[in-house]
């Protein structure tokens, strides 16, 4: 197996030459449908091997997990939940959000996400993509979220800012939050799916680039890294759909989390990059199965985009936590009466603060 | 859901669209680009000494107009067209009575895509100007109107229809476009990655435009499209895209446009000196950071509901909040709105088409 490590040893001998504590730490949600992690733990072993794993065991799934050997990893599961965060908040973590408790007991400066069904992928020239890797970059790199530069990254090998880009914007600001993309299946809602039944992505676009401050996108929590020490509670698991099920087109918690992480990053001048490193994400599920339920989260997502386009923070907010608990006051206001599931969503925002503060921060 | 126009031919537009190309040499390079301008009309915008014969090669249909044509079609109002400098390219808009516009520059070939294939620039400006652009909110699989792709999970359904395109900015392999500081640092960089995406840039968002590969809508766009006072007898020079850039940015913010940046790829052969580069545009180094905050802060009236409007509110606006950086933008502002008076000179309804003088002005296939 060949895989891609040009960045890696150097970061890794960086690190300990530094010795900074920079580790990541994969975060795994598994799926009621997969307790099996025996081909993705193994896919993904050149890249995981030298991190701290965390998994987190969805906890309405019933079978034992199959994990192989020769990982550094914790393994958390509805005993530990509950033990951590008492049963009553222990309802937020169920299902895809079972991932937000491997970030709440991280210890670690960086966290990457990745959904149990997505396996490295490869890059045109035939090469394994090490998407850890590229993460790190990502976030270790500045972001530019004033100006945005038509070559994109500017910091990548072989490019550079353009022709009339202000000099006093090219230090960047830091870069919070890394989101990857998919070959194969990509993350289309259900009715997309269901019409594009064999459409599959395969186009390699060779690009990172900023998210430009103030322009909302959806975030896919498939595919993710952050910096926990400056993002971690922004990214909620709070919009839980009546009918949210085991298929990522039947959720939209992590896009309703990556609303609130981009809000919560304009506003302290934080960055989020999107595009490199693609996964490779196996196809699963059946669409039009999905289609036969509600589009409840399709709807949704009508009201949800202008309201996050019109939040406006206030000056005083200067901590991440004072911003989400903003955000879930303005949610209960104006979107509260609109249907259950938003009150829903801003109480657990502000139960997800308080539980960042009391287990969440490093003690 | 994302529907591209129909299956897989592009309209060739033939008769709708004008290639500007500003030049002082001849234009042997078109020899390269034949297969794919051949069947369009051409505006050669000749800058420099006009008694100098350019050389076109054979079978193109163009027009050519010199700095003689240029202060007789205009009279007085010339004064807004650069001169001794590329910026005098947006005559060509000017004087252009098609919809749809595309630019290049002469020092830029045609490039390949990674299969090795050579790219239609043309075809593919064209496509980008006739599918929408997402202003309001990002699709992280770039445009969703490109075979293969379409809108991710979260995109809201009611965005789907997306903004009328009315800029489309290429990009350039081989020699990028830097500016005098970087080329100075940098003298050997070449741009070798093929980033095979085209997307919107947003609503609110600011970028550097580049003159050398653009096309636009000129009835949707055109008179913002002016590249300013530049070359001989200005304080500045390589500005003429960027400030054109911004102006139009913020009026399609305003007016509901959307800009899109990406493919196609043309390959950009010649590396301008950047001495040279560095004394024309050492001046604009430093009003781009007044500048900048300017563009990012300036709001429009609502009652500005023309493009025209919009730009004449927006002169108003250099003249009075960046006259103070430096005289140049009061100048700057009145050839603003001289351009927009030549803009209606030019295009009010019922004007003959501007003739060139030259015998040699429209050559048969």
């Amino acid at each position: 197996k060949l895989f891609i490590d040009t960045g890696k040893d150097e970061v890794f001998s960086l690190i300990q030459a530094l010795n900074i504590r920079v580790t990541l730490t994969p975060v795994l949600p598994t799926r009621a449908l997969r307790s099996d992690l025996t081909i993705f733990m193994n896919e993904w072993r050149p890249m995981f091997s030298r991190f701290h794993v965390i998994i987190v065991k969805d906890p309405d799934l019933k079978e034992e997990l199959k994990i192989p050997e020769g990982f550094n990893l914790d393994v958390y599961g509805k005993p530990d939940i509950d033990q951590v965060v008492g049963s009553s908040t222990s309802i937020l973590f169920s299902g895809y959000s079972c991932r937000y408790f491997g970030y709440l007991v991280s210890r670690k400066k960086y966290i990457i996400s990745v959904d149990d069904d997505c396996l490295p992928a490869r890059d045109p020239k035939g090469f394994w993509v090490d998407a850890v890797a590229q993460h790190i970059s990502n976030l270790t790199n500045p972001a530019t979220p004033f100006f945005f530069n038509t070559l994109y990254d500017p910091y990548a090998e072989g490019a550079d800012f353009v022709r009339g880009y202000p000099f006093s914007l090219r230090g960047g600001v830091k870069c919070a939050l890394s989101c990857g993309l998919w070959l194969n299946l990509a993350d289309h809602d259900a009715p997309t799916q269901a019409l594009k039944a064999r459409q599959r992505n395969s186009r390699y676009v060779d690009a990172v680039m900023t998210v430009p401050a103030r322009s909302l996108i959806p975030i896919s929590g498939i595919n993710i890294a952050f910096e926990r020490e400056a993002v971690g509670p922004a990214l909620v698991p709070a919009l839980k759909l009546a009918g949210e099920g085991k298929c990522r087109w039947e959720t939209m918690e992590d896009i309703w989390s990556g609303l609130c992480v981009k809000i919560v990053c304009d506003h302290l001048g934080l960055g989020v990059k999107t595009g490199l490193p693609y996964i490779w994400r196996t196809d699963r599920g059946d669409p039009i199965a999905s289609l036969k339920k509600e589009w409840e989260g399709v709807k949704l997502m009508e009201d949800v985009i202008p309201f996050f386009q019109s939040v406006r923070l206030p000056r005083e907010a200067t901590t991440v936590e004072e911003c989400i608990i903003e955000v879930a006051n303005a949610v209960k206001e104006r979107l509260g009466s609109m249907d259950p599931v938003f009150a829903r969503a801003a109480k657990a925002m502000l139960d997800w603060v308080k539980l960042w503060q009391s287990v969440g921060s490093s003690s | 859901m994302a529907t591209a126009p129909s299956a897989k031919l592009t309209p060739l537009l033939k008769d709708e669209l004008d290639i500007v190309i500003p030049t002082i040499r001849n234009l042997d390079f078109l020899e390269m680009w034949r297969p794919f301008f051949e069947q369009y009309h051409l505006i050669i915008v000749q800058d420099g000494d006009p008694s100098k014969k350019i050389r076109v090669p054979d079978g193109f249909d163009y027009q050519l107009y010199n700095r003689n044509d240029v202060n007789r079609i205009l009279g007085p109002k010339a004064s807004c067209i650069s001169f001794k400098d590329s910026a005098c390219r947006c005559f060509g808009y000017l004087v252009s009575k098609k919809k749809y516009i595309f630019t290049i520059d002469d020092d830029c070939f045609v490039a390949k895509d990674p299969s090795g294939k050579e790219i239609n620039a043309l075809e593919q400006h064209i496509k980008n100007l006739l599918t929408p652009s997402t202003t309001h909110f990002f699709n992280t699989l770039y445009d969703p109107y490109r075979e293969g792709a379409d809108f991710v999970r979260g995109y809201p359904f009611s965005l789907r229809e997306g903004a009328p395109t009315a800029v489309s900015h290429g990009l350039w392999l081989n020699i990028p476009d830097y500016d005098a500081p970087t080329q100075l640092v940098k003298p050997l960089e070449r741009n070798t990655r093929y980033v095979d995406a085209v997307m919107t840039v947003p609503k609110g968002t600011l970028f550097p435009m580049c003159g050398m590969n653009l096309a636009f809508d000129r009835e949707l766009i055109g008179p913002a499209m002016y590249f300013g006072l530049m070359g001989d007898g200005q304080p500045i020079g390589r500005y003429d895209d960027m400030w054109a850039g911004w102006c139009m940015k913020v009026i399609c913010d305003h007016l509901g446009l959307g800009v899109k940046t990406g493919l196609p790829y043309i390959w950009h052969s010649k590396a301008s000196s950047p001495f040279v580069n560095l004394k024309k545009e050492y001046k604009g180094i430093f009003w781009q950071e007044k500048a900048i905050p300017f563009f990012q802060s300036v709001s429009l009236p609502k009652e500005c509901s023309s493009v025209e409007k919009c730009y004449l509110a927006l002169a108003g606006e250099v003249k009075s909040k960046l006259g103070e950086v430096d005289p140049y933008f009061i100048k700057l502002a009145d050839a603003m709105v001289t351009w927009i008076e030549a803009w209606n000179m030019v295009n009010s309804p019922g004007e003959k088409p501007a003739m060139t003088s030259l015998p040699n002005a429209t050559s048969k296939k």
